[in-house]
């Protein structure tokens, strides 16, 4: 198979555009597809501090080397959630990143420790307060991030979600007809209140496909090895029947998402926004001052459990 | 060929000569999940792989 755009050989077909592209133009494909979601999205500006999250696998250290490459403001924050044997080797190639890419263009990387500041790692946190080990780490993992965002006056954050884990998120959404999660799924979330960043995901044009080839091309050293909590995860079954759907009629997760987000824009007009539903449904949590439904957020009502379980 | 596998870890031997799509058929796997790498360079669907060669199909998908 031959590059669409040049003689040289293709690296990778990508069916829903019925093209394929060698490896340098995939870098130029998909740098190109990040800028236009970044401007169409309103993400964000040369004169914003951007703060991306990582984890050490291939969409977060993508992310963060696509925002750098474009020339954008971004630094990173790691959380080590603890789990042994994994989170050390998906750290160790977090710092070799940072060490290697990053900092060399200016980037730093923020590590925060779960163990250090909650007493136990994730596994042992989600056992105490009796919940699932992804819910507890979805709780400490924005906690944190929005955290460490607000500290340091970033006010951008930025996630390497893919159109994959939008359209596997929508397929969920719309099995159970959470409408209210619905309104939070677009790719560009706006400081709403005080104690919130702007939340962005400029991967979304992406499938983890052209993600992962992208990070192959340009020597991208991340962790193939899945998280062992994630085993048997619900998000996995829906992206397994999307990519079916896909092998059938290539752009079809493409179509489902983009059209919702579509449909969401022309109702946006007479739906109250993101922003105005925040500015009357959240206050300041009683304990820790981020932004919260409840009394006390989520992470501090956690974090309580687990403190008194241990007594 | 040897083929390496994630999700488990595992090499599998398969006779070749072989193009990479019949590769996933054999081994009943979905191209838009996985990834075709030879040496430190991606192959295409349509490539043939020889008997002796080493190939890694890397998984993509991420259940976070």
């Amino acid at each position: 198979m031959r590059c669409r755009k040049c003689p040289k050989r293709a690296v990778l077909g990508l069916p829903r555009h019925n093209t394929a592209f060698c490896g340098d133009c995939l870098t130029e494909f998909v740098r190109t597809q990040v800028q236009r979601a970044i401007k169409t999205q309103q993400m964000f500006s040369p004169e914003d501090r951007i703060l991306v999250a990582v984890s050490g696998g291939k969409d977060s250290l993508t992310l963060w080397e696509i925002l750098l490459k474009l020339g954008y403001r971004v630094d990173a924050l790691y959380v080590d959630l603890g789990i042994p044997g994994y989170s050390s080797r998906s750290k160790e190639k977090v710092v070799q990143f940072a060490k290697m890419v990053a900092e060399p263009c200016g980037s730093r990387l923020t590590i925060h420790t779960v163990e250090e500041d909650a007493g136990a790692g994730i596994k042992e946190l989600a056992n105490l307060i009796k919940r699932p080990t992804c819910s507890a780490c979805g709780t400490i993992k924005r906690y944190q991030f929005n955290r460490v965002a607000w500290q340091n006056h970033y006010n951008v954050m930025a996630t390497g979600h893919n159109l994959d884990d939008e359209a596997a998120r929508l397929l969920g959404n719309v099995l159970q007809w959470q409408e209210e999660y619905l309104q939070k799924q677009s790719p560009s979330l706006p400081a709403s209140v005080e104690g919130f960043a702007k939340k962005v995901k400029p991967l979304y044009r992406m499938t983890e496909r052209e993600i992962a080839a992208y990070a192959v091309v340009n020597r991208i050293d991340y962790l193939v090895e899945e998280c062992p909590m994630a085993k048997g995860a619900k998000m996995l079954v829906f992206k397994d029947a999307l990519n079916r759907l896909e092998a059938e009629s290539p752009g079809t997760k493409q179509r489902f998402y983009w059209g919702f987000l579509d449909r969401q824009e022309k109702s946006s007009s007479v739906a109250p926004s993101m922003s105005q539903i925040d500015q009357t449904t959240l206050q300041p949590c009683t304990v820790c001052s981020q932004p919260t439904t409840a009394g006390t957020c989520s992470f501090c009502r956690m974090m309580v459990r687990a403190k008194t379980a241990v007594k | 060929m040897k083929v390496h596998l994630s999700h488990p870890t595992r090499d599998v031997v398969i006779q070749g000569p072989k193009r990479v799509a019949e590769i996933f058929k054999e081994l009943n796997l979905l191209p838009e999940a996985f990834l075709i790498i030879r040496g430190q360079d991606l192959i295409t669907e349509d490539e043939t792989v020889a008997d002796g060669d080493s190939i890694e199909i890397r998984p993509v998908i991420s259940g976070g």
